[in-house]
């Protein structure tokens, strides 16, 4: 992509008309030649060959609005903001009232003015329309303080809200099915928190522990006839044994390579539930997994004889939303005792010894730590939460097949814990309520839903390369220090 | 003996598949250390091109077979370098220098887009198309089992074997081929001598498009059927096949490729088919372990 230089001669009046179109012709030239193929020609199956149908307005609508944000974006570098902003609210307002093919035009146009905006008003208040990394980290560095700050008033306010969540007028089984999806999000991000954010190391294959998890208890509970409180402990131990099994091998490798091999057992495992059919029930999965009680008291209507219900003992009506009630305080209760183990962790010597492995390997090894069993730890750990969030997913569907455990699964566990910020409990619980909560109601939008999770995922990452909540702030600090970097202020070699 | 023999030639045409695709990783690793993770993904939109190119054809009525051969790997190869030139550009560029695995997390999430991208465009079902070059040599004649070595079988070793040596002298004598290697070697040093290193690392990634939209086409004609999901299973197989062969060597891809369509086709031949994808992974996971600078690459030094 030619650029054209930003240092202008000081005599040139105006933009350079020439060169600005001739650049903004050149991207939406790019975009002519990528929408194209896959967006003007669209392949449709009649009858088992394969015809075509074309689609021509969206290859204009993409390649003018391309065309007219790239000019947007010179001139915003250039200097010339002021033209840009009110283009930009006229383009925004313009297109809510007029009719367009399809929803995802909308979008695309509001968030194109939307970002053209932000970066003219940031090119009025400064001279220049972008941010360095180094700034965007400073700056988001200070909110990340912030918020580590109000964390603690926040927190507390979040698990009152949390626990007081069924009682509100307006919780009906619709949104408590929600919560309990976004609560076991919440967990399985918080578990993946510790071998990623605290320890550093790149798991893609999360959710084999997660199927360990759930096949253990649909098992135990089919062949033995374990009951589920007997089940989640053991759930627990036997993810953590695959931690170990898994983990031994593969720890001595660097970064990428440890996250391609997690994501080659991840598979592994998911390949063995699926044709390993005279146990696991293969791609038809185990169905009638028994659902918990409480302590000893089923929640059914008509419980068998000799046995009393939750609703008899307490001498309730009975209420199918009880059964789902229990199941969300289950759940809450696994994740705030994920959330407490793991920060109690961190002050711990092991804790210490694997943020500091996430920050230089090597000088852990210098200074005598032990790097096998440290990350070890930290594998099992994990392990043993995404073990016990997988018990308690199947004991809630009461149906498991090995389809719910893909790669995409571990990717979407990874994107709530990249996102959030790695190490941040609270950007976790943001980013696992925008990622899984929003999209639940706006299901009109479930095809784009995973569009816009890539999407963001490489956006946040240009954006903030450490999660967009990321504050790593040391454990341990010189006083001298500690004041500065509470301010927010980058504390010389202290960090 | 013939059963052999007939899974050899199998192999090696999927060997050759993998291993055009394996060279896209193996080159980007090489020159910026990261694994790319939405190569497959660019393998997967070449496939979908040139679907829609032999249909494009088929409409326009152009049927001479090496005609039609001709200009659909021609447009695959063009359209989809413009996907891998555009991904480096917008994901990968602004992520140079940053913390090692922020690349990787932003080509997963490329990776995911891409993938329902597709799938949005052009539905999530399979796209069928007949066999496009039909018939073959019977080596064997009599016996139980005849060998048979179809012409697409000839024109996909074939075609592999003339890119390989394309390649072998773009890498090895021409101008850009000494400025990728200069990168690879030291992109600060290769700047300060004139080479422009943005354009090199573009180009690269160019270079592997082209040859996994070549690997697209390649498999639509074999199979005849893909969908949008082709792109992670043959990525994680071609991403073996790279780091078998010892990540950053071009003819270690091409073996490491090679071997794994062998190891593929002999184990569905004699084993469990249902089991031929735990194969790659499990191999993956030995190589990783027990030689991690694979069969032809070299032992990386760790520095501080």
């Amino acid at each position: 992509m030619t650029s054209i230089a930003s240092n202008k001669v000081a005599s040139e009046p105006g933009p350079a008309l020439g060169a600005i179109l001739r650049e903004a012709a050149l991207t939406a030239l790019v975009a002519f030649l990528l929408t194209l193929p896959l967006v003007g020609l669209r392949t449709v199956e009649s009858g088992g060959s394969v015809s075509l149908r074309t689609d021509f307005t969206s290859v204009a609508l993409a390649v003018g609005l391309v065309f007219l944000g790239r000019i947007g974006m010179i001139l915003n570098r250039e200097g010339y903001p002021v033209p840009v902003l009110a283009v930009a609210i006229v383009i925004a307002v313009g297109a809510t009232f007029t009719p367009l093919p399809g929803s995802l035009a909308y979008v695309v146009i509001l968030a194109g003015s939307l970002v053209l905006g932000l970066q003219a008003l940031l090119a009025i208040r400064r001279s220049r329309s972008t941010l360095s990394l180094q700034e965007r980290d400073q700056r988001m560095d200070q909110i990340g303080a912030k918020v580590q700050q109000i964390a603690w008033y926040v927190g507390p306010i979040l698990v009152a809200f949390a626990i007081a969540l069924p009682m509100l007028p307006f919780a009906d089984r619709g949104l408590l099915g929600v919560a309990i999806l976004v609560m076991t999000y919440i967990m399985l991000g918080w578990g993946l928190n510790i071998i990623v954010g605290l320890a550093g190391l790149l798991d893609l294959g999360y959710v084999a522990f997660y199927a360990v998890g759930a096949y253990s208890y649909a098992l135990l509970a089919q062949w033995f006839d374990f009951s589920f409180w007997l089940c989640l402990p053991l759930a627990g131990l036997f993810a953590a044994f695959a931690g170990l099994l898994l983990g031994y091998p593969v720890l001595r490798l660097r970064g990428d390579y440890f996250a391609i091999v997690t994501l080659g057992f991840g598979e592994i495992i998911r390949i063995v539930l699926l044709n390993w059919a005279d146990v696991t029930g293969g791609p038809n999965g185990i169905s009638g997994i028994p659902r918990p009680s409480f302590f000893g008291l089923p929640f059914d209507r008509s419980p068998d004889e000799g046995v009393t219900s939750f609703h008899q003992f307490f001498g309730l009506d009975y209420d199918a939303t009880h059964r789902v009630i229990f199941l969300y305080y289950l759940i809450l209760a696994l994740a705030l005792l994920v959330n407490l183990i793991s920060m109690r962790l961190r002050k711990l010597p092991l804790g210490r010894a694997w943020e500091a492995l996430r920050e230089d390997d090597i000088a852990c090894q210098a200074l005598g730590i032990n790097r096998t069993n440290m990350k070890l730890a930290a594998f099992m750990i994990s392990a043993s939460f995404g073990g016990l969030a997988g018990s308690f997913f199947a004991t809630y569907q009461g149906f498991i097949s090995p389809e719910s455990f893909s790669f995409i699964e571990s990717a979407i566990i990874l994107a709530i814990v990249v996102l959030g910020g790695m190490g941040s409990q609270l950007g976790i619980v943001i980013a696992a309520l925008l990622l899984i909560g929003l999209p639940e109601f706006f299901r009109g939008l479930e095809e784009y839903r995973m569009l816009a999770f890539g999407l963001s995922m490489v956006l946040i990452m240009v954006w903030r390369p450490r999660g967009l909540l990321a504050h790593r702030e040391p454990s341990l600090l010189f006083s001298k220090y500690a004041d500065r970097l509470r301010a927010g202020k980058p504390a010389g070699g202290a960090q | 003996m013939e059963y052999f023999f007939q899974q050899l030639i199998n192999g090696l045409t999927l060997g050759a598949i993998y291993g055009l695709i394996a060279i896209g990783y193996t080159m980007v690793y090489g020159i910026i250390g990261m694994i790319n993770f939405a190569h497959g993904e660019i393998y997967m939109i070449g496939a979908f091109i040139s679907v829609i190119s032999f249909v494009v054809l088929g409409t326009a009525g152009i049927t001479w077979v090496p005609l039609a051969l001709f200009i659909v790997l021609i447009m695959a190869i063009l359209f989809t370098s413009i996907y891998g030139w555009t991904i480096e550009r917008l994901a990968y560029r602004p992520l140079r220098g940053s913390f090692r695995l922020a690349p990787l997390i932003s080509a997963i999430g490329m990776s995911i887009f891409l993938q329902n991208y597709v799938q949005l465009l052009q539905g999530a079902r399979r796209k069928t198309i007949p066999p496009v070059i039909q018939g073959g040599f019977q080596l064997t004649e009599g016996g139980a089992f005849s060998v048979n070595l179809s012409y697409l079988q000839v024109v996909i070793i074939l075609l592999t074997v003339a890119l390989m040596a394309a390649f072998t002298f773009v890498i090895t004598r021409t101008s850009l081929g000494r400025q990728q290697r200069a990168c690879e070697q030291d992109k600060l040093m290769a700047g300060l001598v004139g080479v422009n290193v943005d354009r090199t690392i573009s180009l690269t990634f160019v270079m592997g498009a082209a040859l996994a939209a070549v690997a697209g086409v390649m498999v639509t004609l074999y199979y005849g059927v893909i969908d949008f999901y082709i792109g992670f299973l043959a990525g994680v197989k071609a991403f073996t096949a790279a780091v078998l062969g010892g990540i950053g060597s071009l003819p270690g891809a091409m073996l490491g490729g090679i071997m794994i369509g062998l190891i593929e086709a002999m184990w569905s031949g004699y084993f469990a088919t249902s089991y031929k994808d735990v194969a790659a992974f499990t191999i993956l996971v030995l190589v990783l372990i027990f030689r991690p600078s694979g069969l032809l690459g070299r032992p990386e030094v760790e520095k501080v």
